[in-house]
This record gives structure tokens, C-alpha cells and sequence, in this order.
């Protein structure tokens, strides 16, 4: 089992984020992420989605991918040189006087600005590849964290290949 | 300018439409009102299930694409059952749908449902259409999506006041593109010199020919290929008519409800040469058992079903038609593989398809008394269940396109509607509906269809007064506890009466002969109730779980 990046251009519709997403849960697919937005090209989006699975499972998943109609190109790129970034809002318990200094000293190791500050709390926007935003959130933990927002996945290839381009 | 809904009936008509299915409703008014005077012939169904049914059994036989047509909420839910059934058998369907206006959409108004968002896991692709000038693009590009790669339903939602705004008259048509659907149609040249090669070396092959050697019309070319190679050939349920029941090379269906030899001979192969079909798992029993020494070529027009439920050695994506002629043309010197051939025939003369002759009135004898009767020249519809397993192992079929039946959703109720449609498709052909009691009585009220139309469909009830198929179940596996198994004696011969159409009752085996002939002979429709043994199983068959060698019953000359 592993974690593939999938990198997906699909027509700018409405209702393609539904073709998408319903496939994979009623063939069973487990998406660990989803990011969606607009792209280079106008009236296409592109959705990227990490999802686990042995490589049969994944070749199926690219597949029934290709087979919708709204979507224009499937792009695994797990094995190419590329660059993966997530974006976390981080709301942590951090009073004046008691763990805010360490919280910001935390803050800064993992190069995550402050974007907020509140009496009893600070926000944190950080963002890295998911592991660095989980190693975050653990050591956070103990602080308390209030509430955690991440966006998912994106990603795109080192170098001048795009991902659609090959 | 014209309105949507003249715009929608002018787009049929240039897709070649002559024939829908359809019932109306509320938000369809203005599209029933341009259909009053335009040259479309509409078949008004009793429930629009039927009518998903009949554009689909209209598809099968035809080859051609069948429209069905509904209002907005209760009748398009009631299209689902069919488009689901459509789009298990990959069968080129096109549903419109009526929907409240699009001020409405979304406002729970009366009769509203997301009809797109039900369907989207049974359609290949639908369509909420949002302005009548977008309704004679998205009607070519539904009809080209449905007909072309591997087919399938697809459905276009429009709201009512698309039907009646005013668009421009479109130009002529444009070329389809569509950046994110482009079929493969012709095979990799390279798999296809390695699936030469495999077949040239292989001591003990099989074919295994599925629905898509129909869909695609490449009948002529397996039975060619097969000629040449001498390789036999085992079909699915959907792959029945692909090449005559007769044929010397024909082990005839395999799977659940298959024939020793072809059972015998999957699991003896050497080489699997699967066309157009799916390793469906009442196909293959327990997967790992399935020709478990043989290398596989896949050969099928949807690559997401290659290597899905079995390893290929050998995978050539696209249109079986054109990668059998590809083969053909490039066939090496015929092999003889005369220990294979021996063997083969050995399990085809040792286990036939037979019926005990013993004056029972036995289900299989009523088949087989109508395949002698017709000799291969009828569409032959089934229900789903014993009905459908016996005609399939008992019918002699010789054309493609005359077995028509739900194989992938097994959906009962299916086979009158579907019926009906095929008449429509082959009016030149005797038509007849297989049934059970459980299943004709699915979907019985389109005894009104038939009645005001004058369609001369024919209805075999084979009637054992149980679910026939669910029973034998519980009898094998459930210590014949007939857990609401059990229905009570209906009067179908004076069901039908009062429709206006007429039936025959037989009780006993000496009347078959004689009733099935009283059927073919009669003009219009024609109701048949007999009264088989009641605990007539369908036989061999191969327990859930099991290996398709692992097989009970069937074994008797």
C-alpha cells in the first residue's frame, strides 16, 4: 500500500467535483485528500487527490478516472520529481504569560506565520509537505489545539514537464 | 428561432429517431404538445419503467440507439430500474427527462428530483440542460456519447422552461469534440503479434466470447477466426447468439449456470482468449480457480476492465470487430490440437443439456419445443431467474441480436417491456417473452401497451406458483425453508382476457406442441400460462464460493 499523488484535469463544469468524488466512494476508494481549484487553462480545473492503495487498486482508480467524460487527463505523478504542498490554519490555545512564547517559538522552527492573535489563543498558518504539517499539529497538541483547517494536497513536477504535458 | 421543445424533436429526428417510450407528465407538456403533429411515433407505456425497458430492448435487438422519455420527479425516478439495467449490459440508451423550471431547480418544488444526481452512477454521462440554444449541441453529442466506445445510457434532464423558450435554429452541425472522451477503437498492433503468438503456441485454447462480440456486431468475424483456428468457443449469458448454439466449436454457455464441458474446459485451458467480456463473478465461481493454467488475452473496448478481476498476460484495448479482423488477417497455419479436440467433444457428448422425458410438464421441454418451432428465426426475451437460465441452456440461437436479456443487473420485469421494444426494433420477427409468475407480474400492466398498440408479443409464462430461482436456494442451501417464496395461483389467461388480448392454459406435456403453435399463428398478442413442475430446478449449477468445475446436477444423458 501506498500514498499515490493524482493529478487531475477535468472540465470546469458544474457537478464535475460530484462525477469525481462519487466514483470513488461507490467503488470503494478511499480518498485521503482532495484540493480543487481553477488552473492555467480557462474552463478547466484541476483536482488533485491522494489516495492509498496497492498498485491494482490504483490502476483501477486512474481507470474508471478516465472513463468519465469531464475528465481530460489523469496524471499519477507518485514516481516523478515533484513538490507537494499543503496549507493548515492552526487555532492553538496560547495565553499571555503562559505557553504563547513557546508557541511561537514552535511557530517559527516550522517557518509557520502568525495570522492571527486572540486573548487565549494564536492562529497558525503553516505550510509543507503533510508531514511537516502533522509533526506540527503533534507537537501543538499539548498546547490544545482548538480547531485545525487544511486544504489538501497539491502538487506539480520539478523542472520545465507538466504534469498534463506528458 | 424556434422553441427547445421543437428544437429537441428536430434533434431526434437528425439522430436518425424514429420510435420513443415514453409517459407524460406536468413539465413534459410542451414537448408532448410538439410531438402531437411531428413524425416521431411515441409508444405510451404504462409505467416508465417499461418504457426505460423498451428503449432498450428496442437498442439490443436494433443495434440502434432507444430513447425513453419521462416527466420530471416520480417518472424519472421510475426510469431508474431501466437506465440501471442499460448501463450493467453497456446498452445504448438515451433518457429525457422533464424538470421543473430552472428558477425552481433546487427549491423542493412539486414533482422535482435530482434526477441527474441519481442516475450519475448508472449513466456513461447525463445532462442538466440550462438554455434551449445549448439543447441541439448536448442532444448529437448524448446520442454520440451513448452509441460510441463502450456503450451506455445517457440521460437529458431538461427544465421546463428550456422547453418552451425560443432559441435560434443551430447551423449545421459541428464536429463532437470532446477533449476528455476519445475510445480507443483499434487494438495495439504489438499485443496483437503477442496474442499471436500465444495462440500459436497454445496446446489447449478456449474463447470466451461476452455481449461485446454483439455490440459489436463482430459475430461473422468470431465465427471466421474460430473456423480458422479450430479453437472452441464458450459464450456468456450475453454472449449468447454470437455464433449458432449448433456449431461444431460451441460448448455453449459457462459460468454458474453453464455447461459441464465449457466448465470442464476453462479450467483445462492452457490459453483463455476472453472477448468482450468481464470475468462477471457468476461467470468465474471462485476467481483464483478460474482458468487457473491458462494465460489471458483480454481483449475489450474498456481498458478499466482489463486486469480488473483477472491477470492478462496479453491486454488489446478496443472494438472486438475490428481486432478479430486485425487477427485474422494475420493468423498463422491452422494447429491441430487433436487431444484437446477429443477432449472437448468427449465432455460434450457425455454431458448434454437434456430434460427427463417423462410426461411431466418440465420447463425445459416448453423451450425447447418453441426452439424446434421457431429454429433460431424469433427474438427471444427472458425475465430473470429459472426462466432466463433455462432458456438460455435449452434455446437453440443462431443469430446475434435474438437473445435478449438482463444479465448484469438481473432485473425482474424486464423481459415484457424489453419485449415490446424489440418488436418495435424487428417487426419482421416473432417476438417472445419468457417469463415466470414472479417476474410477469413486475411489470404485467404493460398488457395495456400491448392492447392499444396491437403488438404481437408473445408471453410464455413458465408457471411454478414460487420464485422459482430464490426457492431453489433455499431448497439446496437453506434446508427448503421457502421463506416468502411461495405465490398464490393467479388467472393469468383471464388477466390477459380482460385486456383484450387472448391465452391459452396447459397443464400437461402434451399440449405444448399444440399451444406454442396456437401462439405463433395468432396475429396479435398472445398469452401462454403453463402450469410446470413446481420444484423443477435449474440445473448444473455451481454453489456461491465454488470452483465452475465444482458443479451439481446436469450430469444425467
Amino acid at each position: 500500500m501506498k500514498t499515490h499523488t493524482l493529478s487531475i484535469l477535468v472540465e470546469n463544469r458544474a457537478g464535475v467535483l460530484s462525477r469525481v468524488s462519487g466514483m470513488f466512494s461507490r467503488r470503494g476508494f478511499n480518498i485521503e485528500s482532495l484540493a480543487v481549484g481553477t488552473c492555467e487553462q480557462p474552463e478547466m480545473s484541476r483536482i488533485t487527490i491522494t489516495v492509498r492503495g496497492d498498485d491494482p487498486v490504483i490502476e483501477q482508480v486512474k481507470k474508471q478516472l478516465n472513463k468519465l467524460i469531464d475528465v481530460i487527463k489523469v496524471s499519477d505523478i507518485t514516481y516523478r520529481e515533484h513538490v507537494r504542498r499543503e496549507l493548515a490554519l492552526i487555532k492553538v490555545a496560547a495565553s499571555p504569560g503562559t505557553t504563547r512564547a513557546e508557541v511561537m517559538q514552535i511557530a517559527d522552527i516550522f517557518r509557520a506565520q502568525i495570522i492571527d492573535v486572540g486573548t487565549k489563543t494564536l492562529v497558525l498558518q503553516v505550510v509543507g509537505d503533510p508531514d511537516k504539517i502533522d509533526a506540527l499539529e503533534t507537537l501543538l497538541r499539548q498546547y490544545g489545539v482548538k480547531e485545525l483547517v487544511r486544504t489538501g494536497t497539491i502538487a506539480v513536477l520539478r523542472g520545465a514537464k507538466t504534469s498534463a504535458g506528458d | 428561432m424556434k422553441t427547445g421543445a421543437k428544437l429537441l424533436v428536430e434533434g431526434l429526428i437528425k439522430q436518425g429517431v424514429t420510435t420513443i417510450f415514453g409517459y407524460p407528465g406536468g413539465v413534459v407538456l410542451p414537448l408532448y404538445d410538439e410531438l402531437y403533429d411531428s413524425p416521431l411515433r411515441h409508444i405510451l407505456v404504462r409505467h416508465e419503467q417499461a418504457a426505460a425497458h423498451a428503449a432498450d430492448g428496442y437498442a439490443r435487438a436494433s443495434g440502434r440507439i432507444g430513447v425513453c422519455l419521462a416527466t420530471s420527479g416520480p417518472g424519472a425516478c421510475n426510469l431508474v430500474t431501466g437506465i440501471a439495467t442499460a448501463y450493467m449490459d453497456s446498452v445504448p440508451v438515451v433518457a429525457l427527462t422533464g424538470q421543473v423550471p430552472t428558477s425552481m431547480l433546487g427549491n423542493d418544488a412539486f414533482q422535482e428530483s435530482d434526477i441527474t444526481g441519481i442516475t450519475m452512477p448508472v449513466t456513461k454521462h447525463n445532462y442538466l440542460v440550462k438554455r434551449a440554444e445549448d439543447l441541439d449541441g448536448i442532444v448529437r453529442e448524448a446520442f454520440h456519447i451513448a452509441g460510441t466506445g463502450r456503450q451506455g445510457p445517457v440521460l437529458i434532464d431538461i427544465p421546463k422552461d428550456v422547453l418552451t423558450n425560443q432559441a435560434p435554429d443551430p447551423g449545421p452541425p459541428e464536429d463532437i469534440v470532446r477533449r476528455g472522451y476519445n475510445p480507443t477503437l483499434k487494438g495495439h498492433l504489438r499485443q496483437i503479434e503477442k496474442a499471436l503468438s500465444l495462440i500459436a503456441d497454445a496446446q489447449r485454447p478456449i474463447i470466451y466470447a461476452g455481449g461485446g462480440v454483439i455490440a459489436s456486431d463482430a459475430s461473422a468475424e468470431l465465427i471466421r477466426f474460430v473456423e480458422m483456428t479450430g479453437i472452441p468457443v464458450t459464450t456468456t449469458l450475453m454472449g449468447i447468439g454470437a455464433l449458432p448454439c449448433d456449431h461444431p466449436l460451441n460448448l455453449g454457455m459457462l459460468g454458474m449456470h453453464g455447461t459441464r464441458s465449457a466448465n470442464y474446459a476453462i479450467t483445462e485451458c492452457d490459453l483463455l482468449i476472453a472477448i468482450g467480456a468481464r470475468f462477471d463473478d457468476r461467470v468465474t465461481g471462485r476467481i483464483e480457480s478460474f482458468a487457473p493454467n491458462a494465460g489471458v488475452i483480454h481483449i475489450d473496448i474498456d481498458p478499466a476492465e482489463i486486469g480488473k478481476n483477472k491477470k492478462v498476460d496479453v491486454p488489446i484495448v478496443g472494438d472486438s470487430r475490428s481486432i478479430l479482423t486485425c487477427l485474422i488477417d494475420r493468423l498463422p497455419q491452422k494447429k491441430q490440437r487433436g487431444a484437446w479436440d477429443e477432449k472437448y467433444n468427449h465432455w460434450k457428448v457425455t454431458y448434454p443439456m437434456s430434460v427427463p422425458d417423462d410426461g411431466h410438464l418440465r420447463p425445459q421441454m416448453i423451450i425447447r419445443t418453441l426452439s424446434d418451432l421457431l429454429d433460431g428465426e424469433g427474438i427471444i426475451v427472458s425475465e430473470v431467474g429459472q426462466n432466463q437460465m433455462w432458456t438460455a441452456q435449452h434455446f437453440c440461437f443462431k443469430h446475434p441480436r435474438t437473445w435478449i436479456t438482463s444479465g448484469g443487473l438481473g432485473t425482474m420485469g424486464y423481459g415484457f417491456p424489453a419485449a415490446i421494444g424489440a418488436h418495435f426494433a424487428r417487426p419482421d420477427l416473432p417476438v417472445f417473452d419468457i417469463a415466470g409468475d414472479g417476474s410477469i407480474q413486475m411489470n404485467i400492466q404493460e398488457l395495456g401497451t400491448v392492447a392499444q398498440y396491437d403488438i404481437p408479443v408473445k408471453i410464455v409464462i413458465l408457471n411454478n406458483m414460487y420464485l422459482g430461482m430464490v426457492r431453489q436456494w433455499q431448497e439446496l442451501f437453506y434446508d427448503r425453508r421457502y421463506s416468502y417464496t411461495e405465490l398464490p395461483e393467479v388467472d393469468f389467461v383471464g388477466i390477459a382476457r380482460a385486456y383484450g388480448i387472448d391465452g391459452m392454459r396447459v397443464d400437461s406435456a402434451d399440449g405444448v406442441r399444440e399451444a406454442l403453435t396456437t401462439a405463433i399463428d395468432t396475429d396479435g398478442a398472445f398469452v401462454l400460462d403453463f402450469r410446470i413442475a413446481r420444484e423443477e430446478n435449474v440445473f448444473p449449477m455451481v454453489p456461491a464460493g465454488a470452483a465452475i468445475n465444482e458443479m451439481i446436477g446436469g450430469q444425467q444423458k
